[in-house]
């Protein structure tokens, strides 16, 4: 524990906090953009400061400062212990946290080659490379090449005697080729939203980008001449490149625990697993279906030592043989419903409090046929790639998505290219009409940088690791085209 | 931090800057001291402040430039962020064109864009508007979430050029949602730069009027009806097209639907941004220190004007309108302060036109499906009606939309003549309702 965040908790404890917690946060990024040629924006960030959380008279206080110095620290502890006062004077319920048993220990993510210490003018020139390639492929509108690397060092420390230190490291790269003619504009891109992965530049040489920019371009102008998706209830098969965007908004979303006690009402909105339908046993999704919040999984953006309460990281099941069986918690939600809590509490910086968040919450993958292998099995579908728009509503039931192609699947075959394809349905309909997942030879590890959620809005890392699966009598095609 | 102690900052920077051989470089020191009360199921669950301060440095060597920001702004971490920076920027290859730093031009500073009440505001004056917000809801026998919001932002840019400009802006805002039981479910809001503009008690009314009368909802059919949007949804509908149609940059990618003099809108329709307007959340000049300029964006349903930030002014050979960000932006200007023109219509009487249509409230979480053509998916969302000759008949779940919004505002009939001032996902919107002949609904919401 340094001197700030000690004389925060002194203060807080002093001023008749019951419960205080200290996080010091330092980050560092860096951000390559790469537009139609031209190195649009490169640029380095770094950030650190300190937020104090406390409980007083059964309400929650927090505030926070960029200035690490221990006068600082007596100033925002003080503040927040005046916060938490002002806010018990509405207070209904007391806040009341789980037991959790005090934790020490150090996390890093696995880098094998640190992001930060390869040359700028290499990343810069990889870029410019695969930018390149994508306009000499196709005639493109527009071309973009991103590169990016965010680090953090955390320590969290509380007045249960809980003190952990983490290093993380998140790295990623992905192009994107743009074609346009008349009203209507195609975009392919690789890999999705930035192609984020937890590790070092290793990951971005993975992703092997030069392989597939030619590819992007090709499509993108394919696209535009391409039949337009024709309505109508189909089956599709979905790709993960869109699958881990209907995970992420259908199951891990409602899945939140805050959300369905409502403390995501006046943002984000509510959730249709209500707690009522823990205890029921509902069903999700068919028996196929298993889906878990694990911030073990190697690779996850969503993989970490301990959540922003000291909770040790752990695999939660959400969906067990398509029934629902669990949240994503925190200390004060999970003892609502008996349970302790899941470790899902996270928080972007310094300044901002902890909310419930989703790990890595992954579609696990069954023994069977890969991917390819379920496309050779259907008959008469659509192959949906890379997501392109989203939508749903505010209790996670409605929902409607937009890729960025499509395929005719005849007779186990891919067939026509199709533009503009979107496909639309009720979460819990959708999954119970899942009738195929692929197996772990199609299993990857996806994730989204940029998973909004919380007042002032939070983003968080997430992952998603699935294998891609299918879905009977699905409308397809929404919309006047 | 007073404006002049950002300046100071900005001016060191810039001389490290110097120091490290920039032959051009831009400086923003940006300060914000933020609070924010949170509530749900009546009772506050989360409340919070924050102040922080961040240096960004725009480094320009010839045709080569870099940015680098920090939160150390002591010497080490100064001279530190100009290294980086010099850095960033030497590694890359030579661009076609120079870095696009604008020159010093007028600013003017405008009226009612500073509260010293919102300034000051205290923990207790933000608990006292939430209690304000439950009564109201108690009094209706519905139970009150939303939030209570206010800030103080200090803006200072300087650069080699001789810009030296500095600004402080506060902001208010309370949210309040309302639910009542069967589904029952109102909003309300406010959005003031003076934090005493804001009547907490009839914002709340308001969201737990909407939450009552909405209660037991039926289900609609998904079809095309006609509807009127209350302002929350019309702002939706303005900052997504200004977002996707007016930004230089779009047109320039030939991603906009913008062409000078193309109808896209009913003559009913007229729409521009304008920072200056004490309407709205007034700012003098944007991350790159120019003035920010009255555009007009819609005239009379034709396409008006674009926004531009100093490279898209660059390349198009004039001056920038002051709608540029913060340093590095690969996506360009937007417009952030958008007015809708009132119409002659009174509110009431936009319902009362209505032979059969639904009375929107809100547009939730709403995406663009096709982006050149406007098409946008969302929900219906916080009261949702069904009207016949002019009067609700009932409240309907919510319902989707896949709708083009230029097709939405080409089908406007009638403008209201009252205006809202609100906070959109990214921009200030003052708009009114708005009576549109035509509206497709996709979908319906599940149990």
């Amino acid at each position: 524990m340094d001197q700030v965040t000690e004389r925060a908790l002194q203060v807080a404890i002093q001023r008749g906090a019951s419960y205080a917690d200290a996080r010091t946060v330092r980050r560092m990024d860096e951000r390559i953009t790469i537009r139609t040629g031209r190195v649009a924006g490169a640029a380095r960030r770094e950030d650190e400061g300190f937020g104090v959380r406390v409980l007083v008279d059964g309400a929650w206080g927090f505030a926070s400062s960029s200035h690490l110095t221990t006068a600082e620290a007596e100033r925002v502890a003080v503040t927040a212990v005046r916060i938490a006062r002002a806010s018990a004077r509405t207070l209904r319920r007391r806040v009341e946290l789980d037991d959790q048993p005090p934790q020490r220990g150090r996390f890093e993510t696995p880098v094998a080659e640190d992001p930060f210490a390869v040359p700028l003018e290499t990343k810069v020139g990889d870029l410019l490379a695969v930018d390149e390639a994508m306009r000499r492929a196709a005639p493109l509108a527009f071309t973009e090449a991103t590169y990016r690397a965010d680090s953090s060092w955390t320590t969290f420390t509380s007045t249960e005697g809980t003190d952990v230190a983490q290093a993380m490291t998140h790295t990623g790269s992905a192009i994107e080729a743009n074609a346009v003619d008349g009203d209507e504009h195609q975009r392919r891109s690789y890999p999705e939203e930035g192609g984020l992965r937890a590790g070092g530049y290793e990951a971005v040489r993975a992703l092997d980008l030069p392989a597939h920019a030619p590819v992007m371009a090709e499509e993108a102008v394919a696209l535009l001449s391409a039949p337009q998706c024709p309505p109508g209830r189909r089956t599709i098969v979905l790709d993960p490149t869109q699958l881990y965007l209907q995970i992420h908004e259908s199951c891990g979303h409602p899945t939140e625990l805050d959300r369905v006690f409502g403390t995501e009402a006046s943002y984000a909105g509510t959730s249709f697993l209500t707690t009522d339908r823990l205890a029921e046993g509902f069903r999700y999704g068919s028996e196929l279906v298993d889906i878990v919040a694990d911030a073990t999984a190697p690779g996850g953006l969503g993989t970490f030592g301990w959540d922003d309460e000291g909770v040790p990281a752990q695999s939660v099941p959400l969906v067990r043989g398509g029934i629902f069986v669990g949240y994503l918690s925190s200390r004060e939600t999970a003892p609502r419903i008996g349970r302790r809590s899941g470790g899902a509490m996270r928080a972007d910086g310094w300044n901002r409090i902890p909310l419930i968040r989703m790990t890595n919450i992954n579609l696990l993958p069954r023994p069977g046929m890969t991917l390819e292998e379920i496309i050779a099995d259907t008959d008469d579908g659509l192959y949906l790639v890379s997501n392109r728009s989203w939508s749903i509503d505010d209790r996670r039931l409605n929902f409607q998505f937009a890729t960025e192609k499509a395929y005719e699947i005849r007779h186990g075959r891919l067939g026509r290219l199709l533009k503009n394809p979107t496909y639309t349905g009720i979460t819990p309909e959708f999954w119970r009409s899942c009738d195929a997942v692929a197996d772990e030879r199609s299993y990857r590890m996806l994730g989204t940088p940029t998973c909004g959620k919380g007042e002032p809005v939070q983003d968080a890392h997430v992952g998603h690791g699935c294998s891609g699966a299918r879905f009977r009598d699905v409308q397809v095609g929404v919309g006047r085209w | 931090m007073t404006g002049e102690e950002r300046l100071r900052i900005a001016e060191r920077l810039l001389a490290l800057a110097e120091r490290e051989g920039a032959s051009d470089a831009e400086v923003v020191v940006l300060e914000t001291d933020a609070a924010l009360t949170r509530f749900a199921n009546s009772e506050v669950h989360q409340n919070v402040a924050e102040t922080g301060t961040i240096a960004s440095l725009r480094f320009v060597d010839g045709r080569r430039s870099g940015v680098a920001s920090s939160g150390r702004l002591d010497d080490d971490g100064l001279r530190r962020l100009a290294e980086d920076a010099a850095r960033v920027a030497r590694v890359q290859p030579e661009a076609d064109e120079p870095a696009a730093l604008p020159e010093p031009g007028p600013v003017s500073r405008p009226a009612g864009a500073w509260s010293e009440a919102t300034a000051g505001a205290t923990p207790e004056q933000r608990a006292d508007g939430v209690a304000a917000v439950i009564a109201a809801a108690d009094a209706a026998g519905v139970v009150a979430f939303g939030s209570f919001s206010t800030s103080t932002d200090g803006l200072a840019v300087a650069s080699t050029r001789g810009i030296r400009v500095e600004q402080s802006t506060t902001q208010a805002r309370l949210v309040a949602i309302c639910m009542a039981d069967e589904e029952g479910s109102g909003y309300g809001e406010a959005l003031a730069v003076d934090i005493a503009e804001i009547d907490a008690a009839a914002v709340g009314a308001e969201a737990a009027r909407r939450a009552a009368r909405s209660r037991r909802p039926a289900t609609m059919a998904p079809g095309t009806y006609p509807v009127v949007l209350e302002p929350y949804a019309v702002a939706d509908v303005l900052e997504w097209v200004g977002t996707l149609g007016f930004s230089a940059l779009a047109v320039e990618e030939g991603r906009s639907f913008f062409e000078p003099g193309r109808r896209i809108a009913s003559g009913l329709v007229s729409a521009w941004d304008d920072a200056s307007d004490p309407a709205g959340t007034p700012s003098a000049f944007d991350f790159e220190g120019v003035g920010r300029q009255r555009v007009p964006l819609i005239d009379g349903g034709l396409c008006a004007g674009l926004v531009h930030d100093a490279a898209t002014a660059a390349r198009a050979g004039r001056r920038s309108t002051g709608h540029g960000f913060l340093a590095p932006n690969p996506y360009g200007p937007a417009p952030i302060n958008l007015f809708m023109a009132p119409g002659e219509t009174d509110p009431a009487a936009l319902l009362s036109g209505l032979d059969r249509g639904l009375l929107v409230t809100r547009l939730n979480y709403t995406n663009a499906v096709h982006p050149k053509r406007a098409i946008v998916t969302g929900m219906t969302r916080d009261g949702t009606f069904l009207v016949e000759h002019g009067e609700i008949v009932r409240p309907v779940r919510n319902l989707r939309f896949t709708q083009s919004y230029l097709d939405a505002l080409a089908a406007v009939e009638a403008v209201g003549r009252e205006r809202r001032r609100l906070a959109a996902e990214w921009a200030t919107c003052v708009v009114p309702g708005l009576r549109i002949s035509a509206w497709d609904f996709t979908g319906t919401t599940g149990d």
